[in-house]
């Protein structure tokens, strides 16, 4: 998985500036997607939670930059494809890889890293130690993905 | 050999800047707006109209300010500059600017808070305090319509660079830069929020959000926490170098300060 990160990286790293603006959801195969492995965690995976989590402004945040299916939320962003059939385009390992950091599928995404405890440069002291979302709470959100089937 | 090693090591160092940095193309000159420009027709309106616009107030202390003497005895502002439309004319345009006795870079507060210690002495006003702001507004408003003059025209060129370094730079729990919002993502939706290129022309302005007005620096804090990143200690030089490479990104573009955002 560590490879695949490096090569996708260093083909980039190659490849020079992009010309013109990145177009929002460029479609990426789904062969070069690494999948993850379920993480422990202390029960089992529960859907309406990872829902309640994806809309949820302070803790997902999904929808500052996705659309989705989730018509009582009033402003969706329009930084990135829409969650929308998610669960047909990619397994849940391939989700779940998403979710707990970005940036090895594509070095260069916005996507914020969900897992990753060690934070980013210059983190928020409030946020020090922590991940984005905790194990469990990936699991709810990667089960709640896999269900948007269409 | 030397020449191995030196090209060795400018390559490390190309592929260092590279690793770090997010490169993402600039915006064209020609495809650059103000905040202004792609804000909202009702805000636009708010701020075309001096009567409407809420920073005007801070204008007026100002101006009440610049001729007030302190108690001390020394010279008010006017006492040594004159009339602020003549004499502040342009001013706001090419700040940041080195100070000639100290050497020291300075932006616009802390021009005005120098001259507080230094000519007036007086405490200065603090960053921030309605005070400096106002006094900032009225004399901003004099370079209203100016084109933003580049700081590498002034020699500032090594903060300019230090400052892109930090554009780039992926912050906070979110890891994201600012030229991935503004340079890669502006017009684009953020949740409710359209991103806008992240220029520096209309500061100090009055941001409905906040229901007051406020600086640059609180402006760029607000973007770093809002990526769950530790902001800069007050005072500290990132500022004053993110601020040179916004307007170093922004040169030629009409200062449209003191504004309103929402
Ligand atoms: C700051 C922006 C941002 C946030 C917040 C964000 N994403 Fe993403 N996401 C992206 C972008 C951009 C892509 C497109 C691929 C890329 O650039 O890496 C993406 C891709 C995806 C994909 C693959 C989509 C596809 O069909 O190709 C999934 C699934 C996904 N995100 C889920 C989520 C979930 C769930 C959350 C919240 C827990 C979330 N994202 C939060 C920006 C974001
Ligand atoms: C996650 C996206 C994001 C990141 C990262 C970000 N900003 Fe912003 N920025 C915004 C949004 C959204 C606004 C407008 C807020 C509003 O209008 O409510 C903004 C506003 C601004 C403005 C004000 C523009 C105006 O017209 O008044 C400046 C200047 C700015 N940002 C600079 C920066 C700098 C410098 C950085 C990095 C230190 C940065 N931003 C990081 C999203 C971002």
């Amino acid at each position: 998985m560590r490879r695949v990160a490096l090569v996708i990286g260093l083909a980039a790293w190659l490849a020079g500036p992009i010309a013109g603006r990145v177009a929002v959801g460029a479609p990426m195969e789904k062969g070069a997607v690494p999948e993850a492995a379920p993480l422990a965690t202390s029960r089992p995976p529960d859907p309406a939670n990872g829902r309640r989590i994806v809309v949820d402004r302070r803790r997902g945040f999904c929808l500052l930059c996705h659309s989705g299916p989730f018509p009582e939320e009033r402003f969706h962003g329009d930084l990135a494809p829409s969650l929308a059939g998610a669960g047909l385009r990619w397994s849940e390992g391939q989700i779940r890889a998403r979710l707990i950091d970005s940036t090895a599928i594509n070095p260069d995404t916005i996507m914020p890293p969900y897992f990753k405890s060690e934070g980013g440069y210059r983190l928020g002291r409030a946020f020090a130690g922590k991940p984005i979302l905790n194990a469990e709470e990936i699991e709810d959100v990667t089960a709640f993905l896999a269900t948007l089937r269409d | 050999m030397g020449r191995i090693v030196a090209l060795l090591i400018a390559v490390l160092a190309a592929a260092s800047v590279r690793a770090e940095g997010v490169q993402v193309p600039g915006i064209a000159p020609a495809d650059r707006r103000s905040g202004f420009e792609t804000m909202g027709p009702d805000v636009q309106a708010m701020q075309r109209d001096d009567f409407s616009n809420p920073a005007m107030l801070g204008v007026a202390a100002g101006e009440a300010a610049w001729s007030r003497a302190p108690e001390n005895g020394k010279p008010a502002c006017s006492g040594c500059h004159g009339d602020i439309d003549a004499a502040m004319r342009g001013v706001d345009a090419r700040y940041p600017a080195r100070d000639a006795k100290s050497g020291a870079v300075l932006d616009l507060p802390g021009r005005i808070q120098t001259c507080q210690s230094v000519n007036q002495g007086l405490s200065p006003q603090p960053r921030e305090s309605d005070g400096l702001l106002a006094l900032q507004a009225a004399i901003a408003l004099r370079s209203r319509g100016m084109p933003i003059e580049p700081p590498s025209a002034r020699g500032l060129s090594d903060g300019v660079q230090r400052g892109e370094a930090l554009y780039r730079q992926r912050f906070g729990q979110l890891n994201l830069a600012c030229a991935q919002c503004h340079d890669a993502n502006w017009g684009r939706a953020l949740g409710g929020t359209r991103i806008p290129q992240g220029h520096p022309t209309g500061y100090p302005l009055f941001r409905l959000e906040w229901q007051s007005i406020g600086s640059l620096q609180r402006r760029l804090r607000n973007c770093l926490t809002g990526v769950r990143a530790e902001p800069f200690p007050s005072g500290a030089s990132e500022w004053l170098d993110l601020e040179l490479f916004l307007r170093e990104r922004a040169a030629g573009m009409a200062s449209d300060a003191p504004g309103v955002r929402p």
